[in-house]
């Protein structure tokens, strides 16, 4: 067993650093180490931040975004497209959209794909509210932005079917050759999905 | 301890943050586990979709370990199917059904078959057909197998169109119209040496599902106490309905 080089309250903050992802022990006696001695610049904030954002945080009622209000900032936004609804597998990717600033409607996060392995059925995730806002009147168009993987595929054409009786238009992301990559390193699978999406020019 | 082998990607399960735990169906070493270094990559995630031909070489120490894969991809099934939802759905029922193999147990006729219909699935509309000579040939792996050789009541050959739910062995039409409304349609491309007949009509295939559908019921599902996989069900209503 490992020596312990602090106290208990040191020792508590490096196992919990530890458990974030891309941190392990060592990165996170170093993060530790680095908070301790900005204690008043750094740790000091981030308790507070962590704190007040443990506090305020919640789930959008509409969308399944997080954010510190029942409707959260781009539901609430009026410049925001209601007439698309982008719907995405999990936070981490609406903010990946955002990131690229391209959708301006909204968005709908689904928290997760079909994964009989994971016992993930349609009930688990958030379909039927999708599948009332796409009833809205105002709603053209669902963007299915989920993974080009077998379970993101095989959730997007299940939606496809749920929402074959709303009055909208289903769309997807294409696959295909991602920018900046050389065909000479592509894997057959995108090089496949590159070719059977070809486009006339 | 140490094997190469081909072999097919039935599901994988991130374990920790970069690794993944890989279940492949192999030629010769059957269904069995390992775990993938660096398996969440963005080189080896579309390497290990579901259905997709793989490359195998598995280490450990101990045979019972369950030891490490380093794969390489042979054909990408999943990204041909991609956005096919029907051959999607076959490949996922296809992938989830052959996870009921018992592990590391070889079934090398049922390998066979299984890449040819991984095949079929982006070459063309007749892979319900073989999905459904597939799910016999796996309900015979499972020990479950149907006997469709000749009428179980006559001994005859011919004009075998019924299946026994009890026994689950063939009835022709003559010694089975009495019971008909009992006996379960048994399509003709399903009968013994009757591979390479006309192409079978969309009847055929949904008999043929409904058929494979009762014994995995009877068989497999109900006693083990599992609910048959609901991606097979939407492409049966999908195919059939």
């Amino acid at each position: 067993m490992a020596r312990k080089v602090a106290g208990p309250e040191i020792e508590q903050l490096i196992q919990l650093l530890a458990r974030l992802p891309g941190l392990g022990p060592r990165s996170a006696r170093r993060a530790a180490l680095h908070l301790i001695n900005k204690k008043d610049q750094l740790l000091a904030p981030l308790a507070a931040a962590m704190t007040a954002a443990r506090d305020k945080i919640v789930i959008c009622e509409t969308c399944g975004n997080v954010d510190t209000s029942i409707e959260c900032t781009i539901c609430a936004d009026p410049r925001r497209d209601v007439s698309l609804i982008c719907v995405v597998e999990e936070v981490a990717d609406l903010w990946a959209l955002e990131r690229a600033g391209v959708i301006k409607g909204r968005y709908h996060v689904l928290g997760g794909t079909l994964s009989p392995l994971d016992g993930v059925g349609p009930e688990e995730l958030s379909i039927a509210g999708l599948i009332a806002r796409a009833r809205a009147p105002e709603v053209k168009e669902i963007l299915l932005a989920l993974n080009a993987t077998v379970e993101g595929q095989s959730t997007a054409h299940y939606l496809m079917d749920q929402l074959e009786t709303c009055e909208v238009t289903v769309s997807q992301l294409a696959h295909g050759v991602p920018v900046g990559g050389e065909l000479d390193y592509l894997d057959e699978g995108t090089l496949a999905a590159a070719i059977k999406a070809r486009k006339t020019l | 301890m140490q094997w190469s082998d081909e072999g097919i990607v039935l599901s994988s399960q991130a374990h920790g943050e970069t690794s993944t735990i890989v279940e492949v169906l192999t030629r010769e070493h059957g269904r069995h586990l390992g775990l993938v270094h660096g398996g969440r990559s963005k080189r080896l995630r579309p390497v290990l979709q579901t259905g997709n031909l793989v490359r195998a070489e598995w280490r450990a120490r101990l045979s019972e370990h369950l030891g490490k894969y380093a794969v390489e991809l042979l054909e990408a099934h999943a990204a041909r199917v991609l956005d096919d939802r029907a051959a999607l759905a076959g490949l996922n029922t296809l992938t989830a059904l052959a996870r009921l193999l018992p592990e590391r147990e070889p079934h090398q006729p049922l390998y066979d078959v299984t890449k040819l219909v991984l095949e079929a699935f982006s070459e063309g509309e007749h892979w319900p057909a073989l999905l459904v000579r597939w799910e016999f040939a796996l309900l015979d792996e499972l020990g479950f197998g149907l006997d469709l050789d000749e009428c179980a009541a006559t001994g005859t050959t011919e004009d075998l169109i019924y299946v026994s739910p009890k026994t689950g062995r063939a009835v022709s039409r003559g010694a089975g119209a009495p019971y008909a409304d009992k006996l379960l349609a048994l399509p003709a491309f399903l009968l013994p040496g009757n591979g390479g007949g006309a192409s079978p009509s969309d009847r055929d295939v949904a008999d043929g599902f409904a058929l494979t559908s009762y014994f995995f019921e009877k068989n497999v599902w109900q006693p083990r106490n599992m609910t048959p996989p609901q991606v097979r069900e939407r492409l049966v209503a999908r195919l059939c309905g």
